[in-house]
């Protein structure tokens, strides 16, 4: 029988694709498609738990600027997180905006002028609708589902940008050079990121797993960060929220932020 | 039977068997020894020698550590899980390359470099997981 | 077929040895960018979308006109488009490759690309428009090269490229729909967050893709002995004229209501980019040639006069082409992030190498354009006389 080329090569291609086709599929004793799960992995004994991680952010036990230095610096120290010294490449996990900044929709010009002047920390908002999530291709940043904490997966993530983009916050960074040689005091105990990945606070989750609070909450001053299960009624978060009034960032936009902002100061210290 | 185009064709084939065959040419004569990783880090030789197990054994390990740290990686980062359960002792280890591989084998150029050297891997875990701080004397 | 495009005149080789420099070039500066890192470009924490970005939305555009040569022809049997689908069908899968490449040379992590197909996230807007647009490319390829090889052999083309062609033209629209929706969904950002996005994308794109088109139709039959035909330029003039009346009058509709609502996250980035904002005006002159070309390019367009004569017509369609390309390819991205979430100004402008890999990118495209062009002309040339059955 004689064949031309052009079924020879029909022919070849078909028997190509079906080849790596089948090397595929019998390839599902291997490990890697597996995967690993409970009971051959446990959470830790320490871990803290929740259902709905939350914060509630009091600036009157801020009085100082080193205050807020001290939450600033300890979450960025613990995350070998760089300081490029400009602000084109800047990352940052958690910071201080004016109120003009941190609450753009809620303009007041007879506003009381120590407020208008008066710093506010503004970290991820851990959406409880997040944006980010939504429209992440990768799912390279997530909604953690035992916890509701908005998750960083930097293994994944394909340095897109679209989160950055969907943000209504401004809270994530990219690293868009190197980082290493910008970290001033290396946590050996946590990785740095590479060049061309997202970053953005994940409330300790690698604290939290060995029951300790976020370096933030423990680095301000007492009861200035309130850390804690919203969705646990006897929370002490919960009993703020409550009971206090207390604001959101662009709350209207439907995200559901878990950060609350403390309108009044709190007794409790 | 004329074989048209002969010079060129001949010329072809000599610079393609040049380029195709330059692997071992070029390394003929080099040395190239086995790998032998060692185990001898300060942790590892404290601990009495019945304890000496690595997370699963060894040939296990050899050839499937990557698809096992793979698995970590998700549990960790994803699920939220950080103690490991080992299939061969019962025992927990704690999820981590960083905190807890390297924990007993902190010596990354003499252990986990000389086999990837040799096979000419270059895994980028280190981009980002600070690998253990060696002494360059030994 | 390929092999027409490996013979050419002296000026071909020249005009590809130009491009050539242009891409090598490109590819120089983003092997740069690959060791370095996104930071060799002008983008921030705050502008985290910039003229790549920019240029991957305007060529989805560009790329989605192809369809209006398609619907006229195949689907309303208009004839005279039956020499010159095939460019429109060819600009298409040039212009789809220079997307492909943007995005590839935007990613920080490149070679983790194939993530997005190895963990699908049907929530994910960037996933569809990945999925569209390989679909088209896809797509394009297949009726390019089966109808004109068809043309060729002098025969009708074979049946089953018929339903592909149909699927082709919701495609289109499909592709510039979803870009469209990379922006509009976004809550924070109100310059983008609006219902019109979508339909004045497809309204730009069906305005400066023809556009394109007429030029490098001019051009063909400036260079070549194929010539398209006054009658198919005349009607793509009409059909810009059209798209580009409803693209005008959809951004007006966007000023309306930014302005009359009186809102200030939906005015700031319009204040931004037509008037200056804190001081910062960097954007103003460009945005305004862009609006100032658009209107005058119109006009031009619809005076019947004007737009039948090709020397008038191709300088309103250039004036068209770079008034959507600045609006589309750099104002809209730069809009949506300035001024940014907490309110503050941080202006983008890119570098020069961020500018020098966008030209190699472009000169890569024309390079693909050029070879499918060269080979396209080839086969009207030798078929000249003989009648398309399609």
């Amino acid at each position: 029988m004689s064949i031309d080329r052009r079924q020879f090569l029909k022919i070849a291609g078909i028997s190509s694709l079906l080849g790596i086709g089948a090397t595929a599929a019998s390839a599902t004793h291997n490990v890697w498609i597996k995967g690993i799960e409970p009971p051959q992995v446990e959470p830790g004994k320490e871990a803290l738990t929740a259902e709905h991680w939350a914060m509630v952010v009091d600036m009157s036990k801020f009085k100082t600027e080193e205050d807020i230095k001290k939450a600033v610096s300890a979450c960025h120290t613990t995350h070998n997180v760089p300081d490029f010294g400009n602000i084109k490449d800047e990352i940052k996990w958690i910071w201080k905006e004016k109120y003009e900044s941190a609450f753009p929709d809620q303009e007041n010009p007879y506003m009381e002028e120590k407020i208008k002047e008066m710093p506010f920390i503004v970290l991820c908002n851990h959406c409880e609708n997040p944006a980010c999530v939504r429209v992440c291709p990768t799912q390279a940043t997530f909604k953690r589902k035992q916890d509701g904490i908005v998750m960083m997966d930097m293994h994944r993530c394909i340095g897109c940008r679209f989160c950055m983009a969907a943000c209504p916050y401004g809270a994530r960074s990219f690293n868009y050079r190197d980082p290493r040689p910008f970290i001033k005091n290396e946590n050996k105990e946590y990785p740095t990121r590479t060049k061309g990945v997202v970053e953005k606070c994940t409330f300790c989750t690698e604290r939290l797993a060995v029951g300790k609070i976020p370096a933030c909450v423990e680095a301000a001053p007492k009861g200035g960060l309130i850390f804690g299960d919203l969705a646990d009624r006897n929370s002490e978060i919960r009993k703020i929220v409550e009971t206090r009034y207390t604001i959101r960032r662009k709350a209207e936009l439907g995200t559901g932020p878990s950060v609350y902002y403390l309108i009044g100061g709190n007794e409790h210290a | 039977m004329k074989l048209y185009d002969g010079g060129k064709i001949l010329i072809g084939l000599v610079i393609f068997i040049a380029f195709a065959a330059f692997p071992f040419y070029f390394n003929i004569g080099k040395v190239n020894a086995k790998p032998e990783p060692k185990l001898d880090t300060p942790v590892i030789l404290q601990m009495p020698e019945q304890e000496r197990k690595c997370v699963e054994p060894k040939a296990f390990m050899r050839t499937e550590h990557m698809q096992l740290l793979n698995n970590w990686r998700d549990s960790v980062v994803r699920d939220g899980y950080r103690q490991y359960v080992s299939e061969a002792s019962g025992k927990h280890f704690n999820m981590s390359l960083q905190n807890e591989c390297m924990r007993c084998h902190a010596n990354k150029k003499k252990f986990c470099d000389e086999c990837h050297n040799y096979m000419a891997v270059k895994p980028y875990c280190w981009d980002c997981h600070i690998a253990p701080k060696e002494d360059d004397r030994s | 077929m390929l092999e027409k495009a490996l013979v050419g005149s002296k000026k071909y080789w020249v005009w590809v040895a130009f491009l050539g420099f242009f891409a090598l070039s490109g590819l120089y500066y983003y092997l740069q960018q690959f060791k370095y890192g996104l930071g060799l470009t002008g983008l921030s924490r705050d502008v985290s979308w910039g003229l790549y970005i920019g240029q991957f939305t305007f060529l989805v555009g560009v790329a989605a006109s192809a369809v209006m040569l398609v619907i006229p022809h195949y689907l309303h049997d208009y004839k005279k488009f039956s020499k010159i689908v095939i460019l429109g069908e060819f600009l298409a899968i040039a212009a789809v490759t220079m997307c492909i490449l943007f995005i590839f040379v935007d990613m920080g992590q490149p070679m983790r690309i194939m993530n997005v197909v190895l963990h699908p996230t049907l929530n994910s807007v960037m996933f569809w428009d990945s999925v569209v647009l390989s679909g088209y490319l896809f797509l394009n390829l297949m009726i390019g090269w089966v109808t004109l090889s068809s043309d060729r052999k002098g025969v009708a083309p074979p049946k089953w490229i018929k339903p592909l062609i149909y699927l082709s033209v919701p495609w289109a629209v499909s592709i510039h729909t979803v870009t469209a929706f990379l922006y509009a969904g976004l809550p924070g950002r109100h310059f983008w967050l609006s219902a019109v996005m979508a339909a004045r994308f497809l309204a730009s794109a069906f305005a400066g893709g023809p556009a394109l088109l007429i030029i490098l139709a001019l051009i063909v039959r400036k260079v070549t002995k194929f010539d398209p035909g006054k009658e198919p330029i005349q009607t793509l003039g009409v059909i810009v004229t059209y798209a580009m009346f409803a693209n005008v009058f959809l951004l007006g509709l966007e000023f309306f209501t930014a302005f009359y609502s009186n809102i200030p996250g939906h005015m700031e980035s319009f204040k931004y980019l037509y008037a200056g904002l804190h001081g910062h005006n960097e954007l103003v002159p460009m945005m305004w040639t862009s609006s100032i070309f658009a209107l005058v390019s119109l006009v031009m367009l619809l005076i019947p006069s004007i737009r039948r004569n090709e020397v008038t017509l191709s300088f309103a369609c250039i004036m068209l082409f770079i008034s959507l390309w600045i609006d589309k390819g750099f104002g809209l991205i730069i809009g949506g992030f300035v001024p940014n979430m907490m309110n503050q100004i941080r202006p983008y402008w890119p570098t020069r190498q961020e500018s020098i890999i966008t030209l190699g990118v472009w000169a890569i495209g024309f390079l693909i354009l050029t070879f499918l062009y060269k080979i396209a002309v080839s086969v009207r040339e030798e078929t000249a006389g003989v009648e398309i059955e399609h």
